[in-house]
């Protein structure tokens, strides 16, 4: 089994992170990344990155913008030439291989398809550079369209396509050649909301059918993110913050700025840790108890947060274990859910519920509590993040 | 009805704004057509108008020689500025190096210079007695100079591609600049290596740019005076020099106008040529045509 590991450098955290996920395909598809750095000047926009993706893996790396993640992915591609440290696909150290000797495929945000080309001849581009026979390319250029859904605009331009299409295409071009390596550069950043859905879906169905592609994918949108991919890296400045499963990570953030960047958590301000057993420990939220997971190990009597997401409370008709109170600041429906945030202990908190018939109105006190093994505990960290 | 509609329409006005147009028209017809009128006229004969001289002047051989080096020098050289300004433009567009920005900027300085400055330069190097010359002769002991290319049809050739290149480069580097670095990366980890990217990606995107540079080249050649009367060239006489030599040296007005008229049905065809390649590669959405 081979693992991934990341030394988160905060100092409320001694130990790494460890994910671990059973390969599934050839050594050959490995990503690594070795304590890859990236300076332009005097600035650095990688600092020590250490990353394995595992065959077969769909690792996302998010983050906002300039945190290094696109930065990570071009070194991969070649189109970014470390100051240090080693990138691996497979067992070739290919720090310093030129971009067309590194079998990968790529696809980036505006398509990049070849306007001249019809989109046959696009997909075959790739094939051609690596000195298919012809009758390969008859073959594979029409299996490549299938897959994606474009097999009638085989002799159609890109400019007579949609951008959903030509995205499309853009993924056939990319994995005609069979790459051992596919990446993906906000891919779907230039569709609008309901055709990214759609292209999420195919997305997941695509690495259904090629189980042994390892995928490395940048966005900045943590739906897309939690959706596809195995393992989530949350970076900022350059440095990988968190890493982890994808649901792990979002329920179980390792610090503060993997619990606001992935998903919207509350985090509240609470003190005296009191661990119960190895799992869960006792916390003082003013002068309110709350239980919730210790899943960071938090030294007794420190100070921390409680990460509650806002589809994990629920109002409480009585005093329940876990429950709080406080004053509504806001109710806004959208449809198919309440969005309210209310003041409790001056901490502003929100809460998403199913569509009420009667919601709470502004100034109203409401009582909600959470479930407490869903709720857990993370260090506050002396720079926020 | 329809007769109280005819009779309510407003009488057709002569529009002031029309006017605009007379004062370039005149300037256009005094100093343009009215002198091309006169060329026209006058290669006809002075007496009863006849195509005869027409007949004699294109059957001579001078002007048979003429026109022939005239294609051969215009078509090479704009070949030529092709080859060299496609390459340069790669350089300084792809190429990473200290000084590519002020190397793009210094091919507006090169445009801007007079077609002499770089017909004197060739002498002064690659001259009888010009630097290279001269220190090969001093070096190797010779007596006579080893480089003689400059006073034949390829010194001339070489001084337009000189002077010349900068027209292409200049539309290149502009679409080079919008050429989306994302389709070379794409390209580049597909596989492609760097030569088959150009020929397949930045050649087809830069075809519009080649068509009409070396078009705008092929006319400024084919009517180029300066460089071929600077270098003198032995036996190297173009349709402009001929015209010039029959005109000013023999006073033979006839037979130059002819050679003159000649030459702007050379020229106007190689334009319509240009404006065509232009329109076909989108010129006409751009507003060019």
């Amino acid at each position: 089994m081979s693992q991934v590991t990341v030394m988160e450098r905060t100092p409320h955290i001694a130990k790494p992170f460890v994910a671990s996920a059973a390969p599934a395909a050839s050594d050959g598809s490995r990503i690594g990344f070795e304590n890859v750095s990236v300076t332009y000047g005097a600035l650095t926009v990688l600092h020590s990155f250490t990353l394995t993706v595992n065959p077969g893996e769909i690792v996302a790396l998010i983050g906002p913008s300039g945190s290094g993640k696109t930065t990570a992915l071009r070194a991969v591609a070649g189109f970014v030439r470390p100051s240090g440290g080693r990138i691996l696909i497979g067992d070739r150290d290919v720090t310093h291989l030129a971009p067309y000797d590194r079998k990968i495929g790529m696809v980036v945000q505006n398509y990049a398809l070849f306007p001249h080309m019809r989109v046959e001849e696009n997909v075959a581009f790739g094939l051609r550079a690596h000195g298919a026979a012809e009758d390969v390319i008859k073959k594979r250029v029409p299996e490549c369209l299938a897959m994606v859904g474009m097999s009638t605009y085989a002799k159609r331009y890109p400019r007579e396509l949609s951008g959903g299409q030509q995205q499309r295409v853009a993924i056939a071009r990319a994995l005609a050649p069979k790459p051992q390596v596919l990446l993906l550069d906000e891919p779907l950043s230039a569709l609008d909301a309901q055709i990214r859905r759609s292209m999420l879906d195919e997305l997941a169905k695509l690495h259904r059918d090629l189980p042994n592609l390892t995928v490395l994918y940048v966005t900045h949108d943590q739906s897309e993110a939690l959706t596809l991919a195995n393992h989530i890296g949350i970076m900022r400045d350059g440095k990988l913050k968190a890493f982890g499963g994808s649901q792990s990570l979002f329920r179980h953030p390792p610090n503060r700025f993997a619990a606001e960047f992935l998903g919207r958590a509350n985090l509240l301000p609470v003190t005296d840790v009191q661990p119960l057993d190895e799992q869960m420990a006792k916390v003082r939220f003013g002068d309110v108890t709350l239980s919730a997971r210790n899943h960071h190990g938090l030294a007794r009597g420190s100070d921390c947060l409680v990460c509650v997401r806002p589809h994990d409370f629920r109002f409480s008709r009585a005093s329940e274990p876990n429950s709080i109170s406080g004053t509504v600041l806001s109710v806004q429906w959208q449809g198919d859910v309440h969005n309210i945030t209310f003041d409790a202990g001056g901490e502003t908190v929100r809460m998403t519920s199913a569509p009420m018939a009667n919601p709470p109105r502004i100034g109203e006190i409401i009582a909600v509590h959470f479930d407490a093994a869903e709720v857990t505990l993370v260090p506050e960290d002396a720079s926020h993040g | 009805m329809a007769e109280a509609a005819i009779a309510a329409a407003p009488a057709p006005r002569l529009r002031v704004d029309s006017l605009w147009i007379a004062p370039p028209l005149l300037i256009l017809a005094v100093l343009f057509f009215y002198p091309l009128g006169l060329i026209v006229r006058a290669s006809f004969g002075e007496d009863a108008p006849s195509l005869a001289t027409f007949e004699q002047v294109l059957m001579s051989s001078r002007f048979l020689d003429g026109l022939y080096h005239t294609i051969v020098i215009a078509v090479s050289a704009t070949a030529g500025c092709l080859v060299l300004g496609f390459i340069l433009s790669l350089i300084i567009a792809f190429v990473p190096f200290p000084g590519a920005k002020m190397a793009g900027r210094l091919i507006d300085t090169v445009i801007a210079l007079p077609t002499f400055l770089v017909t004197l330069a060739f002498t002064f190097i690659y001259g009888s007695a010009g630097l290279l010359n001269e220190t090969l002769m001093h070096v190797f002991s010779l007596d006579l100079p080893p480089i003689d290319f400059l006073y034949s049809q390829w010194g001339v050739i070489l001084a337009e591609m000189t002077v010349y290149t900068p027209f292409i480069m200049r539309p290149l580097l502009a679409t080079f600049s919008t050429i989306d670095q994302a389709q070379i990366e794409v390209a580049s980890s597909l596989g492609a290596r760097p030569l088959r990217i150009v020929r397949q990606i930045i050649l087809p995107a830069s075809l519009p740019a080649l068509v009409a540079g070396g078009s705008l080249c092929l006319l400024l050649t084919v009517n180029e005076f300066g460089i071929v009367l600077f270098i003198g060239a032995k036996d190297v006489i173009t349709l402009p020099l001929l015209i010039y030599s029959k005109a000013i040296q023999e006073f033979d007005y006839t037979t130059a106008c002819v050679i003159a008229v000649v030459n702007v049905v050379l020229s106007l065809g190689l334009y319509s040529l240009y404006r065509l390649a232009i329109a076909h590669f989108g010129g006409r959405r751009a507003g060019l045509v």
